[in-house]
């Protein structure tokens, strides 16, 4: 069942074409791999399909859940059940992380019609969660990412991924500056989550993270455009060779 | 940040602006001797106020409007304001239930009543309305332990020798031109003496309400803690909408002895004008603490949202050696609003440190200066100060400026200055947004976070009461 289809999408930011047509479909219970050179346009897409208002779509289409969402504000965008985990979270100084996460929950419980969560529920919840990521909860206590390592930062976004519980999770390098066994952690958080009726688009440059997340789909992005599609063997082959054999 | 975005924030609507249909008593309008006298007459005081009315009037007549400040605005007619306005009570209420129903409502709708026990517990009122307090409620239970609590008009009757002692003791009429004009024709306020070696056993709190039209409201308030002692005060503030301005010109006093702490605490929203700047209140105040004792300590803290202008420096002269003067605000200013507010720290004892944590929030077409003024004396040996000055812009409309004066007479002295200015970043607010927060709710969230430091600051009840106001203080001026 298809989950979310785009269509010949292009986007511009300040007058400069970044995204030249980009056709993707994904399915429940699926996960795409991303792949593609520095500048290729993956965190792009990524920020148009959360809804980032600094870029324009000029033409195509995006459909999730059938519902054309390039109309919608970035925060119904997340109700819905988008979620993106960015390649450089945000500090946001003196919000605690814990009222942050209790907040975009509560939120989503109202668009959804479900009662908003106690704070002595939530806490119990999101201790949990955090112990599914092996996050020492008194990072909960703390700002959100203020003064977190870079990696810290990464799992914390897997996190707000569990705590939510997104239908569709971008995830955009959640694996770069990961140590290793921080990389089988997040990777596990994924699998846990996991299921038949969501699905997860990873974008990476590295194979490693892929042993751990087995994508059904390998993409690859070049200059704002899908260039080749493949499984993933794709990816191996990508370690391999690298990216001049499929642009030449 | 977007121009929607911007937009969105600075619209939103002032919800205590409605007005309360009650007989009135005013004086003639205008400002000379026979106003003066006239004040004094209505409230039956003592000749000894009278003389100090009067010689701070004559004072005040010989001095110029001061030009220093960054804030602008029309001169003042002073002779077309009423100097006292006072809601007609055929006698004064002996106890809470016989205050006038509309009175009570009025409170009731700004979400203060003033039936005991319906009040926040351990929250003791005194409520302020135009130039006279209409009730003050625990005031048996604060006796039982020595502490007086009443309005200042009270307190000239009853207790003179107090008084006579600690009026004008911080603040003379020689201070300033709002502070002599106040002197002379104040009209009430609060009064607090807290005896040797009593910690308050309650929030005592002031809530100043105007409500006549053409008004100035000259509050005078005094705290005095004794040897030893404890006191929390907090003050709320509303008023009207109204499309004139209207000034508010009060005096705070603060007298702290010997090991004594006050804690005083402030969450301003008088009405701050329309969108394009029409109306609201001007807010011309001088609040000053003496630390008088040695190891005394007090704590300034306040949450300014309100006003057309905001125009004070809460300060304090830490005199007692080892004594602590600490500051800690938020001044927001959306559309047209006008901020200039900061503080004074004097040290003249040994051993003297200060504290200053200034976060101002500019949004709109409004202007927002931070100006402080840190001062060691010759004598004020180890003594310490620390200022950390934070400014956070919305839009690129606004203004913020910083004005740090340090004079600084002996070597010892350790002054230390942090500065930082900073925008809400469209990346913050998008990335809230990725979470399902609403940009207006992400706003509020971030202004919330970077004003934390100094709502912690707060009582519990006002912290969350302060936090909503920052949150509407700013809806519609980011989109
Ligand atoms: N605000 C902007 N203004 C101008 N150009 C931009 C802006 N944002 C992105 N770009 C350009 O768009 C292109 C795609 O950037 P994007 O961040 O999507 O690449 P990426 O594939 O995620 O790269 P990386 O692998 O390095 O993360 C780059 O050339 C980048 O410089
Ligand atoms: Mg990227």
């Amino acid at each position: 069942m298809s989950l979310l289809k785009i269509n010949n999408l292009k986007a511009n930011i300040n007058g400069t074409e970044i995204l030249h047509g980009i056709n993707l479909e994904v399915n429940k219970g699926e996960i795409h791999a991303i792949m593609g050179p520095n500048g290729s346009g993956k965190s792009t897409l990524a920020s148009v399909l959360a809804g980032k208002k600094e870029f324009e779509v000029t033409e195509g289409s995006v459909l999730f859940r059938n519902q054309n969402v390039l109309e919608l504000e970035p925060d119904e965008r997340s109700k819905m059940g988008i979620f993106l985990a960015f390649q450089y979270p945000v500090e946001i100084p003196g919000v605690s992380n814990m009222n942050f996460l209790r907040t975009a929950l509560n939120e989503h419980k109202k668009y959804r019609g479900e009662e908003i969560i106690e704070p002595g529920t939530f806490l119990k919840l999101v201790r949990e969660k955090a112990n599914l990521v092996k996050m020492d909860p008194k990072f909960l206590s703390r700002a959100v990412n203020e003064g977190f390592s870079g990696g810290e930062k990464k799992r914390n976004e897997i996190l707000q991924m569990a705590v939510l519980e997104p239908t569709l999770a971008i995830l955009d390098e959640t694996d770069s500056g990961l140590d290793i066994d921080a990389l089988r952690i997040v990777a596990e958080g994924v699998n846990t989550l996991r299921n038949s009726e969501n699905a997860f688009i990873v974008i990476t440059h590295y194979q490693r993270l892929l042993n751990y997340i087995v994508p059904d789909f390998v993409h690859v992005l070049h200059n704002g455009k899908i260039i080749k599609s493949g499984t993933k063997d794709l990816a191996l082959e990508l370690e391999e060779k690298g990216y001049d054999w499929i642009i030449n | 940040m977007s121009n929607e975005l911007i937009e969105q924030i600075t619209k939103s609507d002032y919800k205590y602006g409605f007005v309360t249909n009650i007989e009135q008593e005013y004086a003639p309008k205008g400002l000379n001797e026979d106003t003066v006298r006239f004040i004094s007459e209505k409230k039956n005081e003592p000749a000894y106020m009278l003389e100090f009315r009067l010689k701070a009037f004559r004072f005040w007549q010989q001095m110029k409007h001061p030009e220093w400040q960054k804030v602008n605005f029309p001169e003042i007619d002073l002779q077309d304001i009423y100097y006292y306005a006072a809601p007609k009570i055929k006698s004064k209420p002996k106890s809470l239930e016989e205050i006038d129903p509309e009175i009570r409502d009025t409170y009731n709708k700004l979400g203060i009543p003033l039936e005991e026990q319906k009040l926040l517990a351990g929250i003791a009122v005194d409520a302020v309305m135009d130039s006279i307090s209409v009730a003050t409620t625990f005031k048996d239970k604060l006796a039982e332990v020595g502490i007086i609590f009443c309005s200042i008009s009270e307190a000239i009757q009853e207790y003179p020798q107090l008084i006579k002692q600690y009026l004008g003791s911080v603040v003379p009429y020689t201070d300033n031109y709002y502070a002599a004009l106040n002197s002379a024709v104040f009209s009430d306020g609060s009064f607090v003496y807290i005896p040797k070696g009593v910690g308050c056993p309650m929030e005592l709190s002031t809530y100043f309400r105007i409500n006549a039209a053409q008004t100035g409201q000259f509050e005078r308030t005094l705290i005095i803690a004794d040897e030893g002692s404890y006191v929390s005060y907090l003050e709320g503030c509303t008023a009207p909408m109204r499309d004139e301005n209207q000034l508010h010109a009060a005096v705070v006093e603060l007298y702290a002895h010997k090991n004594a702490e006050i804690k005083y605490s402030t969450v301003q929203n008088w009405y701050p004008g329309d969108k394009e700047g029409k109306g609201g209140i001007y807010n011309f105040v001088t609040k000053r603490g003496l630390c008088a004792g040695d190891n005394s300590k007090i704590s300034w803290t306040q949450v300014e949202t309100g006003s057309a202008i905001t125009w004070k420096y809460p300060s304090c002269v830490l005199k007692g050696n080892n004594s602590i003067g600490e500051f800690y605000s938020v001044a927001l200013t959306n559309n047209y609003q006008q901020a200039d507010t900061g503080t004074k720290m004097i040290h003249l004892g040994e051993n003297t440190r200060s504290r200053i944590v200034s976060k101002g929030i500019s949004a709109g077409h409004s202007d927002n200066s931070y100006r402080g003024l840190v001062k060691v004396a010759r004598k004020a040996t180890g003594a310490r100060n620390y200022t950390q000055c934070d400014s956070l812009l919305i839009g690129d409309t606004c203004g913020a400026h910083t004005f740090p004066y340090i004079e600084v007479e002996n070597q010892t002295a350790v002054v230390e200055h942090e500065a930082t200015t900073s925008k809400i970043s469209d990346d913050a607010i998008f990335y809230l947004n990725q979470r399902g927060i609403s940009t207006e709710d992400a706003v509020g969230m971030i202004v919330n976070g970077y004003a934390r430091e100094v709502i912690m600051q707060l009582p519990m009840e006002f912290a969350v009461e302060a936090q909503k106001l920052l949150a509407i203080s700013l809806e519609g001026s980011v989109g």
